[in-house]
């Protein structure tokens, strides 16, 4: 076994002593595993460790697990679930076989639907370290998951957003301000999805009835969530509270979601809950995930593997519950572990890659911290490139300023950028919202009306005048 | 620069800005920002990065800080971290005094305070230039009987820096005054931990926090008295964190109070 990690390069031999080391070494450099001690030491050291993967057989990884099944319910979950009939056409390659299989004209986007099953996420996160960026999204684009609850998303030309309303206070007129600016910029059909500053199950509740009292009133066909605790959405359906979709920051072992608070029975428990309301009119994804790179370090959780594996395993947590949505935020944990607009770019582009060669529906919450190296351009860039891969969703918010957590995210301006730039219409039902309500219109290139809808207006002329 | 009216197409819901801080209502240029509001985000942008990475004004702070009553001569000390860049990729480092800064304290000597006023910082030397003297005067106003350590000054510090600093004064409890991660709409937010029995390798559990103090955030006033209640609760419990809890910013949820906003329906029978 161990001879499958040694390259010798002139007079020099690279050994690496198992599949962890090899994987974490062969990682385009971040600062993260730098931070972890697993990062390769020098360039040519990271170059050899990507050779060493590339001629690794893709049945290594069902051999030689990187966490031990019996400590860890994430390995289980993924051993347990992998479809070895669906495996058996990239059975036979390498990881660098597995690269040119994936590029050429035979990886139909039919062909890859059928393979999902069959790959375990250390696979994907293997492939993805030998990858360009052009080729992260050249396949990513023939990777089609469509999920749905009122709108139907990720069919192809597609492009949906959340509007993240949040505000410091929780205050309702600041959360229904914000709601109203994204719906005029043509926003929301992904998820009006709330960040509570205070976090409990009162105030989740409260918001919920906030979101699902709009969404009626509307008749908005989108779907709402407060990114709260599992278990307390849980109770919050217990309290019968109009809940759409239930959310969970997911990590990609035990022990992440262990610090996290919850267990794969938790997300089982909370999702049959969610599905007994029927409350979807299109479909039944009753789950939004949110994922990112660092989670498992930062949570001393990462067994010494590199962030970008970790973040691939999490794919499998989320892959099982069926989601309506799966998010990674890429730039918000910070500098230590992303580190400027390169690295927050690459990790954002493969993270959507694992994440729909899996069959997730996969955004992205593209974005950056205020003490990252990164600025609007380096924004612009990651969400061009992502557009171009067929982004399910990204966030839209009031100016790109989230005023609750603290960081910068894509406004409703940007996604209107990327629809003109790259002819991405919002989900159907959704579009024809837009097109009966006179907010937008898809067909004429994605014009604005200057107006305000009727109802709409009607709301702001009941505004007190001097509250 | 007024843009010409006839380019810019504007948003009649901007007056709900009442409401909210948040960046609504910005108008549009086809589907794009107007060059003003561009501008605007620009100049937000550029002071969150300063306040990450201009350095705190040590000697100015120290100057401020002689002039309080009830404070010694402060101390200005660092840590492990070499610079910016070192702290910003390895947050560890920021956790503890380099060796010159830990023989500086040893050597200052003195009876172990009751508690031991850290001022660090952290992502934003701002937050700290800005708001560190108008709370510390509140704060001294509303403590009593409390004796408090030389005021520590450290750059390049993290939260924990706290507990190394206390650990070697030997202090009961330690506060620490650090500049938050600055926000677009508040890039000079200061935070303010407090630990009981402070000692090296105490996790988040053991710290309880005040954020967002500020001008436009949580008073000086407010956040002294605040600081107080913990002060004076943590010696009755003889710990802090978790174990803790802050009923002095008790706010109530009413999960049956339903959440009314000017989007909801209107009140059945009063239509407009």
């Amino acid at each position: 076994m161990s001879g499958r990690y040694r390259y010798t390069l002139g007079d020099r031999t690279y050994r690496f002593a198992d599949l962890a080391e090899a994987m974490a070494k062969a990682t385009p450099e971040r600062s993260g595993d730098r931070l972890a001690g697993v990062a390769a030491g020098t360039a040519e050291e990271r170059a050899v460790a990507q050779s060493v993967l590339a001629d690794l057989p893709l049945k290594a990884f069902r051999e030689d697990l990187l966490i031990p099944y019996e400590a860890d319910e994430v390995t289980r979950l993924i051993v347990d679930t992998h479809d070895a009939d669906a495996f058996a056409p990239v059975s036979h390659l390498t990881v660098g076989d597995f690269r040119d299989w994936l590029l050429s004209d035979r990886a139909t986007p039919e062909v890859l639907a059928a393979l999902r099953p069959g790959l375990m996420p250390e696979m994907v996160a293997a492939v993805a370290k030998i990858m360009r960026n052009q080729d992260l999204i050249l396949v990513t684009r023939k990777c089609r998951v469509t999920t749905a609850f009122r709108a139907t998303l990720g069919l192809e030309g597609r492009l949906s957003t959340r509007i993240q309303p949040n505000h410091p206070t929780d205050d309702v007129n600041g959360i229904a301000a914000s709601i109203l600016d994204g719906l005029m910029y043509g926003a929301g059909d992904a998820v009006i999805g709330i960040n509570p500053a205070t976090d409990n199950v009162a105030q989740a509740i409260r918001l919920t009835h906030l979101m699902a009292e709009i969404i009626d009133q509307y008749d908005i066909p989108t779907q709402s969530c407060v990114l709260t605790h599992v278990t307390n959405t849980l109770e919050c359906i217990e309290a019968g509270a109009p809940v759409d979709l239930v959310f969970q920051s997911v990590g990609g072992t035990e022990a992440t979601n262990t610090s996290f608070g919850f267990g794969l029975q938790d997300l089982a428990e909370a999702r049959d809950a969610a599905l007994s309301l029927n409350r979807g009119t299109v479909g039944d994804n009753v789950m939004y995930f949110e994922t990112g790179q660092g989670s498992s370090l930062s949570a001393g959780a990462h067994h010494g593997l590199d962030q970008q594996t970790c973040e691939a395993r999490a794919y499998a947590v989320a892959r099982h519950f069926k989601p309506l949505l799966v998010n990674t935020v890429v730039g918000f944990i910070g500098p230590e572990y992303l580190f400027d607009g390169k690295e927050i770019a690459r990790a954002g582009l493969e993270d959507h890659f694992c994440g729909k060669l899996m069959g997730l529906p996969m955004g992205c919450d593209v974005c950056y911290t205020n003490h990252a190296e990164a600025d609007q351009n380096d924004m612009d860039t990651l969400m061009t490139l992502l557009g171009v891969a067929g982004v399910t969703f990204i966030m839209g918010i009031p100016g790109a300023d989230d005023i609750m957590l603290n960081y910068q995210t894509t406004s409703f301006h940007d996604a209107l950028y990327l629809r003109r730039a790259l002819g991405l219409r919002p989900a159907p039902e959704f579009d024809d919202w837009l097109a009966r309500m006179a907010i937008l219109d898809s067909d004429g290139g994605f014009l604005l009306s200057d107006g305000v809808p009727d109802g709409f207006a009607q709301s702001l002329k009941r505004l007190p005048q001097d509250a | 620069m007024p843009d010409a009216p006839d380019i810019v197409t504007e948003n009649p819901w901007r007056i709900l800005r009442r409401f909210t801080d948040a960046r609504i209502g910005l108008g549009r240029v086809g589907v794009s920002l107007p060059t003003r509001e561009l501008l605007t985000f620009q100049i937000a942008h550029a002071q969150a990065r300063d306040a990450v990475h201009l350095p705190l004004d040590t000697d100015a702070l120290a100057a401020d800080l002689r002039g309080l009553d009830g404070l010694d001569d402060p101390l200005v000390l660092r840590t492990r971290a070499a610079d910016r860049d070192d702290y910003l990729r390895h947050p560890p480092k920021g956790e503890t005094l380099d060796d010159a800064s830990v023989t500086a304290l040893e050597d200052a000597g003195g009876e172990p305070p009751d508690l031991a006023i850290v001022i660090a910082d952290g992502l934003s030397s701002l937050a700290v230039q800005n708001n560190t003297v108008p709370f510390l005067t509140a704060f001294l106003n509303t403590l009593e009987g409390v004796s408090l350590s030389r005021p520590v000054l450290v750059t390049q510090g993290r939260v924990a820096i706290g507990d190394h600093v206390g650990e070697i004064l030997g202090a009961r409890a330690v506060l620490v005054l650090i500049g938050e991660r600055p926000g677009l709409s508040s890039p000079d937010s200061l935070g303010l931990y407090f630990t009981w029995a402070p000692a090296t390798g105490l996790h988040d559990a053991r710290r309880n926090c005040i954020s967002n103090v500020r001008a436009a955030g949580l008073s000086h006033a407010r956040a002294a008295q605040r600081a107080a209640y913990l002060y004076a609760e943590a010696r009755k419990i003889d710990t802090s964190g978790v174990a803790l809890k802050d009923r002095s910013a008790a706010e109530e949820i009413d999960a049956g109070d339903r959440a009314t906003s000017f989007l909801s329906p209107p009140p059945e029978g009063r239509t407009p």
